[in-house]
């Protein structure tokens, strides 16, 4: 169900900039010298455990955080001096879906702040709200109460509402949280027309193999950017480790990129995982390094990567084989 | 039928319920989708530490109750936005202590003698011309704020964390609420007395809100559930001969009932016929 050819990450300009950002809230540090690109037409998922700063990330791009050093400038204008105009989706569970407010009036909430002073919704807001309904397939649900809707539609409502205020950049905090799996599938097919539409977009997710590994630009985060790249070069078990303090094995099949999660492991040196069992019998060479074979071919790595010294004993040396590292390997089927 | 319009009191009595059961209703609406249900009753008692002070200090009792419920509203909000202390907390915190503090001034100052019962039941009786303008002009200011700032009371109201990334002046939208909200609760007093108040302000949007699922509709139809309640409300009154505020949040309950029950057949006649209710496939 996800759009068959994702977007490759853009060179070009950086439409959100992030440079020494240390930020947080109560004088309490969340993030610390977060330097970031955003480029524009990027897809970019932001993973990381809860708490790790990726809604504070976002918060921090929309000027709602109080920045303790560093600065963030979208679309050239520093955040400092003014708010900007980016899309936001939040998380569904947080709408109050017994709210009296039918989807129309959903979707012009993104165009309350032009004309302000008018009182009511003008008929130029009408038209976008009825434009974006139609582009995004729920014009027929205008009059419908948002309770009414099934999940992928609930969030089409609230992408219209980010969008119509013509918006280029979407930040979105876990839009496939809760979701069952086809509403999540929908959700991402839609996503990826709106990025290949040419919307900049910058989502934070907790689903690894379901989400984050489609994704064309990834940026690990637990306090500060850990690393960032192609899912093919950074959903590894050393930099989820990192990430997220566990051992996670990672295995390159068919092109495709499985994680298997063992949180009962967290803080414990993880057994020998059942994968192992299955590499046994499956296995095919001993390829320590990334799945090449697969994924979007974007080969450059990033300066972040640089940043921390334990990726950076990664890049430059030759990855030393240990029981996590031996899961991580090409396997054919037989 | 026509009788009780004979006499100027009822005439000033009823106009003055209409306007009021009207404001209540609209308002109303912000409080109910905010959860602040409450605010309406804890607010009204409130206002009853303004209103002696206003005495004590020989101040107009709607200026200085209006400015007493308004510096109480905003302490309500901003005690509730440290993230430990929901709005009911606060709301019965700062309105008992001010509440309090105005039994404290009439112990302390013995010549403070009006008419207690008309402060808590409402007394129609005691409506004056004077009090006709005040509730006038909070209804007319009150409207106003609400129309111009339609857009923008909605976001807020909708979801005030994301309407302050839209661009939404949630601190400004905040204050007016404050002094909307204040306006509402001195002018309704007199009416309605401090007891009642929090029936007016919470039954007629319940039942507009079981009546559609538009945030405009829920205005239109709880400012006129409102007022019509509070027309209908003093009339029997006079018939009957109870106090004004009782009458008339009775009448609304009469009404709450009725739709609710009007609503639990509808859903059940609904869901013989169709089934019960699917969300439609993308």
């Amino acid at each position: 169900m996800l759009h068959p050819m994702p977007l490759q990450r853009h060179e070009g300009h950086a439409v959100v900039q992030i440079r020494g950002l240390t930020c947080g809230y109560d004088k309490r540090e969340v993030l610390s010298d977060v330097t970031l690109d955003i480029m524009e037409g990027d897809f970019v998922g932001l993973l990381g455990p809860s708490g790790s700063g990726k809604t504070t990330l976002l918060r921090t791009i929309l000027g709602a955080v109080d920045i303790f050093q560093g600065q963030v400038v979208v679309e050239g204008v520093p955040t400092s001096q003014q708010r900007t105009k980016v899309g936001y989706v939040p998380q569904l569970e947080t709408i109050d879906w017994n709210f009296p407010v039918t989807v129309q009036e959903v979707v012009m909430m993104g165009r309350t702040m032009d004309k302000r002073f008018f009182p009511w919704y003008s008929r130029e807001d009408r038209m976008l709200a009825a434009e974006m309904m139609e582009r995004l397939g729920i014009s027929e649900l205008a009059n419908r109460h948002i309770r009414e809707l099934s999940g992928g539609q609930q969030q089409r409502v609230f992408l219209a509402r980010a969008l119509v205020g013509s918006r280029r950049i979407l930040l979105l905090d876990e839009p496939t949280s809760g979701v069952d799996i086809k509403t999540r599938d929908d959700v991402m097919h839609v996503l990826h027309e709106l990025n290949h539409q040419g919307i900049t977009i910058i989502m934070t997710t907790h689903e690894i193999n379901a989400v984050a590994v489609h994704l064309p630009w990834i940026v690990c985060l637990n306090g500060r950017v850990l690393a960032e790249g192609p899912p093919t070069e950074v959903i590894t078990s050393e930099i989820l480790k990192l990430t997220y303090g566990a051992d996670m094995p990672v295995i390159r099949y068919q092109g495709m990129t499985l994680v298997a999660e063992s949180p009962h492991a967290y803080g414990r040196h993880a057994e020998e995982p059942e994968i192992q069992k299955l590499e046994a019998a499956h296995t095919n060479g001993s390829d320590q390094g990334t799945d090449h074979g697969s994924g979007n071919g974007h080969g450059h790595g990033h300066p972040h990567d640089h940043d921390h010294d334990q990726l950076e004993e990664l890049e430059h040396k030759p990855v030393q084989p240990n029981p996590v590292q031996d899961q991580e390997q090409e396997v054919e089927h037989v | 039928m026509f009788e009780p319009f004979e006499y100027q009191f009822f005439v000033r009595g009823i106009i003055a319920a209409t306007l009021v059961g009207g404001l209540c209703g609209l308002i109303g609406v912000y409080i109910i989708l905010r959860r602040m249900a409450y605010i309406g009753h804890g607010l009204s008692h409130a206002v009853l530490g303004g209103a002696v002070a206003s005495y004590v200090m020989s101040l107009n009792f709607f200026v200085g109750a209006s400015i007493w419920g308004f510096l109480c509203a905003q302490l309500i909000t901003l005690t509730t936005r440290k993230r430990k202390i929901n709005a009911d907390a606060a709301i019965g915190v700062i309105t008992t202590a001010s509440f309090a503090l105005g039994i404290v001034l009439i112990s302390r100052y013995k010549s403070f003698t009006q008419d207690f019962d008309a402060a808590l039941f409402g007394n129609i009786l005691g409506v004056s011309n004077g009090d006709l303008l005040a509730i006038s002009v909070v209804v007319v200011a009150a409207s106003l704020i609400l129309f111009v700032a339609y857009k923008q009371f909605l976001f807020a109201t909708f979801d005030v964390e994301v309407a302050k990334f839209y661009g939404v002046p949630t601190g400004w939208i905040e204050t007016l609420f404050s002094i909307v909200l204040a306006g509402t609760i001195v002018v309704s007093m007199q009416v309605l007395g401090v007891l009642l108040i929090a029936g007016a302000t919470v039954i007629p949007p319940i039942v507009a809100r079981l009546l559609t699922d538009s945030f405009s509709r829920m205005l239109l139809l709880s400012s006129t559930l409102g007022a019509f309640c509070g027309f209908a409300g003093i009339y029997v009154s006079f018939y009957i001969d109870v106090s004004s505020g009782a009458s008339v949040v009775l009448v609304e309950a009469v009404l709450f009932a009725a739709v609710m029950a009007y609503s639990n057949m509808k859903s059940k006649f609904s869901v013989a016929v169709k089934g019960p209710p699917k969300a439609p496939a993308l």
